[in-house]
């Protein structure tokens, strides 16, 4: 029981701010690599958009934000009740 | 006959020992029976056994053939790793419950006629509500019962399909039904009430978040995957079936965003997984059944699996909502690090388990010219990243340090989900061994350069997008709230239907009461106290009034008086003529 509280109280990896933000520059240089493999090699595609570069990218890019957007400044204002609301 | 027994029974028989069983033994039969279940499974061959004469109809216990048989071994591969993680619980009503739930599951999948499973079917409802109710909060409780009500107006829907289909057709097996006659549309509706199709889905996310933590592992795995089978079976390529499909791939991603409670999001997450399935059956060419039938297979395990880190979490801290949670990577790393293999899995990643089967559907999409159907679905790919993938470990494992300190979850739970996990990676890195189940021959190869490339490309742009948002501050914090959704329907409309009902049935009621109850016999009484005066008074009033007589009225009703009073009718002597002949006449038919 000690030993594990000891462990527990030891700052985490991500406690230190540098670490964080080595993990994301490593992050956004993979990021930038998937992009870039794209024009290495030939796609073997069924829709012809699917050629295209970056096509999947930008679109998991895009949707992401729509996702977002919508369910924060939309969804949320609609169906958001307080906690107590069925009780 | 073959040497095993219906794999039904070994469970729900198996159940029966629970009774007395407690501790330790009853630890380890929860290990052993579904394990002897399996070996029972594994020992028969395909074809169709143990069918009995039911009111003239086939009623058949066991038909095996590769579609049942592929949901036959994952519901066994889960009911293992549960009880693994159950090991725990000293809770006789989940030990039934859980023990029912799933041979009822296995009921429906291997039953022959739709008689036999309609009874499992029920029995899935009965025994899912015990796992919802065992967890004994208020919350609790009341969630068990509206789930208890929505799967028993499903299950009569299906069952007056089934009733009506038999009529049609003079037929009790379960096969192709198609989407022709309305027997069919009521048995397409009662299933779909088990999918979690959209506006009845939300006993889904209304139940599984209320149930106990072992709970919900189980209920994750069985009621929607029985639904999936049941429509694999009796309506592959109902064009419906895609566009509801698509409905429920689509919609609850924006729900999952914003959903506070980390096991809700599972659950919104839950009905995206099966949108994939149901347009795959939607679409019905073989591809695309094969990808949904293995997406159904994968999803098991790996939304177990996440519903097991989330599971271990909770039982750790006591909380489970995002607002609570953060940090405890340092606390519970390897319970960190199984939900993070989960999540690849959900989210498709090359070499996890999602990855092998989600594609097959697209690609069926695809080929099928579903231009529209594909891009939602490669929305949703996405979106399913965002909310389970990237959402569910950060919030609950990294994010802020929320201050909680715990213990690394319980071995028993950290070796079941280790073997989730594992099953999640080797399915993901050797799906051969997945594809020589599937109901179809498939040369299917997932790895592709193109493919790999795509996948990951759209996944670590997701994981960009989250990233940017979070930086940014634009992503929605979360907050303790509730979140509307269909069941606002039942239970704000509830106590509205229950006002109206008491309008309209108690105004009855009350109006029966009190003209047939109280006003029309004591009327019937009053005048049956002296029936020959009543009659001769009315009888004068009437023909005083129609004459105009008006002076008569009097004289004439006291003498109708005065002749009841002295009794002046021979009723009596009438009735005790008619009795004496009645008696005669009896008496003669008696002796001769």
């Amino acid at each position: 029981m000690k030993k594990s509280n000891e462990t527990n109280d030891k700052p985490g990896m991500f406690d230190k701010p540098e670490n964080v933000k080595r993990l994301l520059v490593i992050f956004f240089t993979l990021t930038g690599l998937t992009l870039g493999i794209d024009l290495f090699y030939h796609k073997h595609a069924i829709f012809p958009w699917e050629e295209y570069f970056g096509f999947y990218a930008v679109y998991g890019f895009v949707a992401c934000v729509i996702l977002v957007v919508i369910s924060k400044f939309i969804l949320r204002p609609l169906v958001m009740r307080k906690e107590d609301y069925y009780d | 006959m073959i040497n095993a027994l219906p794999p039904a029974l070994v469970l729900i028989l198996g159940a029966l020992p629970l009774i007395f069983l407690k501790g330790k033994a009853k630890g380890v039969w929860l290990l052993i029976l579904p394990v002897l279940s399996f070996i029972n499974l594994l020992a028969i061959p395909v074809g169709s056994f143990w069918s009995y004469d039911f009111l003239g109809f086939e009623v058949v216990l066991g038909k095996f053939d590769k579609l049942s048989l592929i949901f036959g071994y994952i519901f066994h591969i889960v009911a293992i790793i549960s009880n693994i993680y159950a090991w725990h619980v000293d809770d006789r009503v989940q030990s039934i419950a859980a023990t029912v739930y799933a041979g009822a599951a296995l009921g429906v999948t291997f039953a022959g006629d739709l008689f036999s499973l309609f009874v499992f079917w029920e029995m899935l409802t009965i025994s899912a509500t015990f796992l919802v109710l065992a967890r004994r909060t208020k919350a609790a409780i009341a969630a068990g019962a509206r789930y208890f009500m929505v799967h028993v107006a499903g299950g009569l829907c299906l069952l007056a399909g089934i009733i009506m289909h038999v009529q049609e057709t003079g037929s009790a097996a379960f096969g192709f039904i198609g989407l022709e006659s309305f027997a069919s549309y009521l048995i397409f509706i009662g299933v779909g009430v088990n999918c979690a199709w959209p506006f009845v889905h939300s006993w889904l996310v209304d139940a599984y978040p209320e149930a106990t933590i072992t709970g919900t592992i189980f209920l994750s795995a069985f009621t929607t995957k029985t639904a999936v089978y049941f429509l694999a079976r009796a309506f592959p390529g109902t064009e419906a079936l895609i566009w509801i499909g698509v409905a429920m791939a689509g919609f609850p991603i924006f729900y999952a965003v914003i959903e506070n409670d980390l096991r809700r999001v599972l659950a919104y997450s839950l009905i995206n997984q099966v949108g994939f399935m149901v347009v795959g059956i939607g679409i019905g060419t073989h591809l695309a059944i094969n990808g949904a039938i293995a997406h159904a297979f994968n999803d098991i395990l790996f939304k177990g699996l996440l519903f097991m880190s989330m599971g271990a979490v909770m039982y750790r801290t006591g909380k489970i909502n995002a607002t609570d949670l953060g940090g405890l990577y340092k606390s519970m790393p390897w319970t960190c690090t199984f939900c993070i293999v989960g999540a690849a899995s959900i989210s498709a990643f090359p070499l996890f388990s999602g990855f092998v089967s989600k594609s097959m559907v697209m690609e069926a999409a695809a080929h099928g010219e579903l231009r529209f159907v594909w891009f939602v679905l490669l929305f949703a790919s996405a979106g399913v990243f965002h909310h389970a993938g990237i959402k569910i470990p950060f919030f609950a494992f990294f994010s802020h340090d929320s201050g909680l300190r715990c213990k690394e979850a319980p071995k028993h739970m950290l070796l079941a989900m280790g073997i989730a996990a594992f099953l999640c990676i080797f399915i993901g890195t050797f799906p051969q061994f997945l594809y020589q189940l599937l109901p179809f021959a498939t040369d299917y190869a997932p790895y592709t350069a193109s493919h790999v490339i795509a996948q990951t490309q759209l996944l670590f742009f997701s994981a960009l997008a989250f990233t940017l948002l979070l930086l940014a501050g634009i992503y929605p914090a979360e907050i303790r709230s509730v979140n509307l959704d269909a069941d606002l329907v039942y239970r704000k409309g509830a106590p509205w239907l229950y006002r109206v009902c008491d309008k309209i049935f108690n105004g009855i009621n009350d109006f029966g009461d009190r003209v047939f109850v109280q006003q029309f016999p004591a009327k019937l009484s009053r005048f049956f106290s002296d029936p020959a005066r009543n009659l001769q008074s009315y009888g004068v009033r009437l023909l005083t009034e129609a004459t105009g007589e008006e002076k008569t009225l009097a004289s004439r009703q006291e003498s109708a008086e005065r002749r009841t009073r002295n009794l002046a009718y021979p009723v009596g002597g009438g009735v005790l003529l008619t009795v004496s002949f009645l008696a005669a006449v009896s008496l003669v038919f008696f002796f001769f």
